[in-house]
């Protein structure tokens, strides 16, 4: 099996206690001692492509990211290469949660089973996705802020003020040349129905038609 | 007629602009309108780092189990951990100059954080099986080594453990049922590790390991003839101080050279007469070590030939940091005293008692009560000679760096552990104050203007972003001391763990004012008190009434139930404490009644261990309002852990002579009794009192309407199976149900009863209007779920029919009693989602029109905003066109996360505990205050803020647009004219 911890890194990280004594990649409880089997251990490891995970120091997102079991029953770190670890874990179902700013991660359901040591169950419980092994990925990035649009002439066309100004230009230019298009007759008989019914016509409106 | 419809368009147009602003904001906006404070909590235990040329820093570790890395010149947080709530950190050290090593957990989690950015290098635990004190030794580095072995000692077993990797490089079992192991020392240079303890009462115990491979060299123990006392201490790496259980005696055992020589002295022989039962002071001091009693403090030195000497008796109370070594094997530490508000700062040498190296005096506010704990570090002045500077905690757990007798910086930390939050209204702007200080000259406002619209246009340079941001920023209206009229600027006031209230401004969250309570303090009549509630007492209505708004603080003497109660009266603009009551009565509930006496000082029926109910305020007035509504009056209690919901009505007091007659014995009414052996009440909630619903009624899609059962009365209680109270995944889906209660209070009668199959607890809830929406864990999927039931009046919902309800046949002004036998409805559906919560709430605004958001506080210590339309029973997988058009969103399994609807945007409010909403006076807009560790607050717009402009409207353009407007209506005019002109020539 592997030796070294680098060649251990993508084994089943999910082993029971006895079964870390044996491989030891982490070095938590490499000497037995009694009563030290309460508990299983559940070792996993947060990926986040894109973003460099190598040294210390470069990984500033991840420095802040924590590793949530069973809603806040227990909280770990991710040490630098992105690895984390659980201890004393009942044998059971489990919820793993990471909490990362800036990425959405799927919550974990992990067995820990008691009667077959090492034998694990993992699935991301948002995708049903099982996997094989406990490297949790960000399902997708997380954009907090709005994004302001570049700057467009349509953005200040479309907007109120630019809509009242094109209204007006249209008022403006175009009414003009509609009316003088039309028939100068029907134009004039237009006017006097509107005069006798009372109803102003758009030139009206302009101060300069009261001395009309 | 046209011109009016003209100016109706131009209007319409104006007000679709308005609504043109989104709930979630832009980047640039952030700090606009909202703030954010990050704390670390009450210090326990602090490590300077200051030998390298560099950031100096002192590493922290909190109550609130917060490890942060401070910078020394500002206080500013370099980094900070928040560990979980069970994560204690036990000890802490720094190796090798560059890790921070902390033990925590109760000992079984050893971790190495990187000194300069906070990464957790590696994290190691330790294994042991019996329950021990646990302890962390680090050894000091003298040279450029590159590892060290650290001691860490937990369970009974000494692990020794490598600092690169972690890796454990020997455990040795150091225990038997009776052995207790006390104290690990590592001689300087020596390479044997002393384990030193109690074996039974009066045995002490000591082991000698070899430090190389852990292998036992030496055990020895002698006998001591009384029973010790669990204190001890070890004095200079060569005498071990313990106390005998009754305080009396000092046994001290001088373990040199594998000699082991127990001595045993009286206490009064040394401190002179009566001292009493005495207490050992746990710092580490050279060559001595202090003992205190109830009032005075007693210095006793070892010498060289093993006798005790006495040194000095203090009399006030006094704080003693550890020693620190400096220079040339010399060691100092400090002693602070607090008299009224001067702190004297004393450094004194190891070696030399009578000589102050150091003594300051500062002057520290004396609301910042007593000096609880001093952590002292040297620098070398540009003169080459030593000068120390201490971080002082202090007894309203903020912070202090002090040097060179002034204060260099404070940091508030007990705004880390806030118990509850009320609000205030600010003063309103009086006649004489002025109010043009705030505002701009025209050029000044327009330059600005201009500068926004180039911003909003894109043309602006960076530089002008900048000034634009900084313009925004420092908008000096949102900080002012005086009301607004849209009721955004508030003074938040809480009440903090340390018994201190602060009052905390809405618009940039500066400290108004603070005041530590005199009545939560320790004394000798309160030996532990804690404050528990804070209340708004009195609102005094500005016009009719020239008083200051008042607050009232509960809290209790005892951490228990039964512990007496004290009360302090706070005015809400001076912050001054106007009255108190001291010692009385246990206060276990407090229910603010809907009722004000004539200085509008609110009704409050404070209710004993004993159910008895106690109004305050303690007036012939406000007895006779009580009497007259006395019939109207209930309360409930509910006793998880029995598993019973009671309800009381007070009873009439009985006129006997000298009994109080303002406490009410309780009438016992109804009382919901759970089958304990398969439901226990995990959650409940209740409406708040506050709030407030604008319609009964609900209009749905087809033209039909359903009235809302709107009771203030109704009590939301969820219970599991015993087996669903645990951990997540700790029982199967068959083991657990979810069981979920609509009570009403006052005739106990359920409403409505419901069964989740599979579910368990942790239950978060919130209840409001005529819905409860709950999130819990469900076995089944393993997933999270969130379900809402909404309860409509069936009674009434024959008044349809308009024709009744012009006769006036219709029942919808009949009075709503407990007592008329409703017939309700109850609708509900459940959805998943993703995140465990921390914290429910929902919005509230001033008149309950705008439509409600639920804000979830998530594990990731982030506030989640959902729209109260995800969470509507009637959602269906195909809504009709008029369903869509009435807002029914199509149903999905689950919850949709939107990362722009974080109210805390990018932010995390670590450690988040509640969620706090107030409204504004502003409908469309409300405050939205969570907490924890850290504090944010933020103005939120459900339904956007349709009655006002934003913040971000552009005067300017609109400026320019009525410019061009009205050049366009001149220049139609001219040619309008000429065109007549020309059209009368023809």
């Amino acid at each position: 099996m592997c030796s070294t911890m680098r060649s251990c890194r993508l084994t089943l990280l999910l082993v029971s206690l006895s079964l870390l004594l044996s491989l030891a990649p982490f070095s938590s409880g490499s000497s037995a001692s009694p009563g030290s089997a309460e508990g299983f251990t559940i070792n996993g490891r947060v990926k986040i492509p894109g973003l460099a995970v190598q040294a210390f120091g470069v990984s500033g997102k991840l420095s802040d990211a924590k590793v949530i079991l069973n809603g806040g029953r227990k909280i770990t770190f991710l040490r630098p290469d992105g690895y984390f670890s659980f201890h004393n874990i009942s044998a059971g179902t489990h919820l793993i949660e990471v909490a990362a700013i800036g990425y959405f991660f799927s919550p974990v359901r992990v067995d820990v089973s008691a009667r077959h040591p090492g034998k694990v169950q993992a699935a991301l419980t948002e995708t049903r996705r099982s996997l094989n092994e406990l490297v949790l990925e960000p399902l997708r990035e997380e954009q907090y802020y709005e994004i302001r649009e570049p700057f467009s002439i349509m953005s200040v066309v479309k907007s109120p003020m630019g809509l009242m100004v094109g209204f007006m230009l249209i008022v403006m230019f175009l009414m003009p040349k509609m009316v003088e298009n039309m028939d100068p007759e029907e134009m004039r008989r237009a006017q006097e129905e509107m005069r006798s019914q009372g109803v102003p016509s758009l030139a009206s409106l302009l101060p300069g038609a009261a001395r009309q | 007629m046209a011109e009016r419809s003209f100016f109706l368009f131009l209007l319409l147009l104006f007000l679709s602009s308005a609504v043109e602003f989104s709930a979630s904001i832009f980047e640039d906006q952030v700090g606009l309108m909202d703030w954010h404070q990050k704390y670390i909590g009450k210090v326990n235990h602090a490590v300077f780092h200051t030998q390298k040329t560099g950031r100096k820093r002192v590493v922290v570790s909190t109550e609130e189990n917060v490890l942060a890395s401070l910078d020394l010149r500002h206080g500013d947080i370099f980094w900070r951990h928040v560990l979980g709530p069970s994560d204690a950190i036990e000890a802490f050290d720094i190796a090798l100059g560059k890790y921070v090593i902390t033990l925590s957990s109760g000992g079984s989690i050893l971790r190495a954080w990187n000194l300069p950015d906070g990464q957790m290098i590696w994290e190691s635990f330790l294994k042991g099986s019996r329950s021990s004190k646990s302890m962390l030794l680090v050894q000091p580095s003298v040279g450029a080594e590159k590892e060290t072995v650290l001691l860490a000692f937990y369970g009974g077993f000494l692990h020794a453990v490598s600092s690169i990797d972690g890796e454990i490089l020997w455990r040795k079992d150091l225990g038997s049922e009776s052995l207790e192991i006390q104290q690990i020392v590592q001689p300087v240079g020596i390479e044997v590790v002393y384990a030193l303890g109690f074996d039974g009462s009066s045995q002490f115990a000591a082991y000698e390991i070899n430090a190389r491979n852990g292998e036992l060299m030496k055990h020895e123990s002698v006998h001591f003839s009384g029973s010790f006392s669990r204190e001890n201490l070890v004095v200079s790496d060569g005498v071990f101080v313990a106390l005998d259980a009754s305080g009396s005696i000092l046994v001290t055992v001088h373990f040199q050279n594998g000699e082991y020589s127990l001595q045993e002295m009286r206490i009064s022989s040394l401190l002179g007469g009566n001292f009493g039962k005495a207490k050992l002071l746990g710092a580490k001091l050279p060559h001595m070590f202090a003992l205190r009693n109830d009032k005075l403090t007693g210095f006793l030195k070892v010498t060289d030939e093993g006798k005790l000497e006495t040194l000095e008796r203090i009399n006030n109370e006094v704080s003693i940091s550890d020693s620190l070594s400096f220079a040339e094997k010399q060691r100092a530490f400090a002693l602070v005293q607090h008299n009224d508000n001067k702190v004297e700062f004393r450094v004194k040498l190891g070696h030399e008692w009578n000589k102050d190296l150091l003594q300051e005096t500062v002057n520290i506010d004396p609301n910042r009560g007593h000096v609880e704990n001093v952590f002292i570090n040297n620098y070398i002045r540009t003169d080459r000679s030593y000068g120390f500077r201490a971080l002082i905690v202090l007894e309203d757990h903020s912070l202090l760096l002090v040097q060179q007798g002034e204060v260099v910086w404070k940091r508030e930390d007990g705004l880390a552990s806030i118990l509850d939050v009320t609000t205030a209204e600010l003063p309103v702007e009086k006649v004489g104050v002025s109010v043009s200080k705030v505002e701009e000259n025209l050029h000044e406002w327009l330059k600005g203007h201009i500068l926004k619209l180039k911003g909003t246009l894109m043309l602006a340079t960076p530089e002008d972003v900048a000034t634009i941001q900084g313009m925004r920023l420092k908008n000096s209206e949102k900080s002012k001391i005086t009301r607004d009229h849209n009721g955004f600027r508030k003074l938040l006031i809480v009440l903090t763990r340390s018994g201190k209230v602060f009052a905390l401004h809405t618009g940039d969250g500066r400290i108004v004012w603070s005041l530590l309570l005199r009545s939560l303090r320790k004394s000798e009549a309160c030996t532990s008190p804690t404050g528990i509630r804070i209340y708004p007492w009195q609102i005094p209505h500005h016009h009719a009434l020239d008083e200051n708004p008042s607050v009232l603080v509960v809290g209790r003497c005892l951490p228990t139930d039964s512990g007496p109660g004290v009360l302090s009266f706070i005015d809400a603009y001076a912050g001054k404490e106007f009255d108190s009551v001291a010692p009385t009565h246990s206060v276990v509930q407090i229910i603010p009644l809907p009722f004000t006496d004539a200085l509008e000082q609110r009704l409050h029926l404070l209710i004993d261990a004993n159910q008895r109910a106690h109004l305050y305020p303690r007036s012939p007035e406000a007895l006779t309002i009580f009497n007259r509504e006395m019939s109207n009056v209930y309360w409930y209690t509910v006793v998880a852990e029995n598993g019973i919901i009671r309800g009381y009505a007070p009873k009439s007091t009985s006129v006997n002579e000298g009994s109080d007659e303002y406490c009410f014995d309780p009438t016992d009414l109804w009382s919901i009794v759970f089958p304990m052996e398969s439901e226990k009440i995990v959650a409940w909630v209740t409406r708040k009192l506050s709030e407030v619903v604008h319609t009964q009624a609900k209009v749905i899609a087809d033209q039909d309407v359903m009235y809302k059962y709107i009771s203030k009365n109704l009590l939301f209680v969820a219970t599991t199976s015993p087996k669903g109270t645990g951990e997540i995944g700790s029982a199967t889906p068959d083991e657990s149900s979810l069981i979920v209660y609509l009570i009403d209070t006052v005739t106990g009668r359920i409403l409505h009863r419901m069964i989740h199959k599979g579910c368990q607890a942790p239950v978060h809830a919130v209840l409001s209007e005529n819905w409860v929406v709950y999130h819990y864990f469900n076995l089944r999927s393993h997933r999270f779920e969130m379900s809402v039931i909404e309860i409509y009046d069936q009674s009434r919902a024959d008044n349809k029919d308009v024709w009744k309800l012009v006769i006036g046949k219709h029942n919808l002004t009949s009075p709503v009693s407990s007592y008329s036998r409703p017939e309700v409805k109850a609708e509900s559906q459940s959805y998943f989602f993703t995140h465990s919560a921390k914290a429910i709430a929902v919005t509230s605004t001033a008149k309950g029109i705008t439509s409600r958001q639920l804000l979830i506080g998530t594990v990731g210590d982030q506030v989640l905003a959902l729209d109260k339309r995800y969470l509507d029973p009637r959602r269906k997988t195909d809504p009709t066109q008029a369903e869509k058009e009435e807002g029914l969103i199509p149903l999905t399994d689950s919850l949709p996360i939107i990362p722009q609807s974080y109210v805390t945007h990018a932010l995390k409010v670590e450690g988040l505990r509640d969620i706090i909403t107030v409204p504004a006076k502003l409908e469309s807009t409300t405050l939205v205050f969570s907490y924890g560790v850290d504090l944010f607050l933020t103005r939120l717009a459900p339904s956007r803020t349709y009655d006002s402009l934003t913040e971000d409207f552009s005067y300017a353009l609109l400026l320019l647009t009525i410019v061009v407007l009205v050049g366009a209506i001149f220049a139609t005019w001219i040619l309008s004219e000429k065109k007549e002109l020309r059209e009368k020539w023809r």
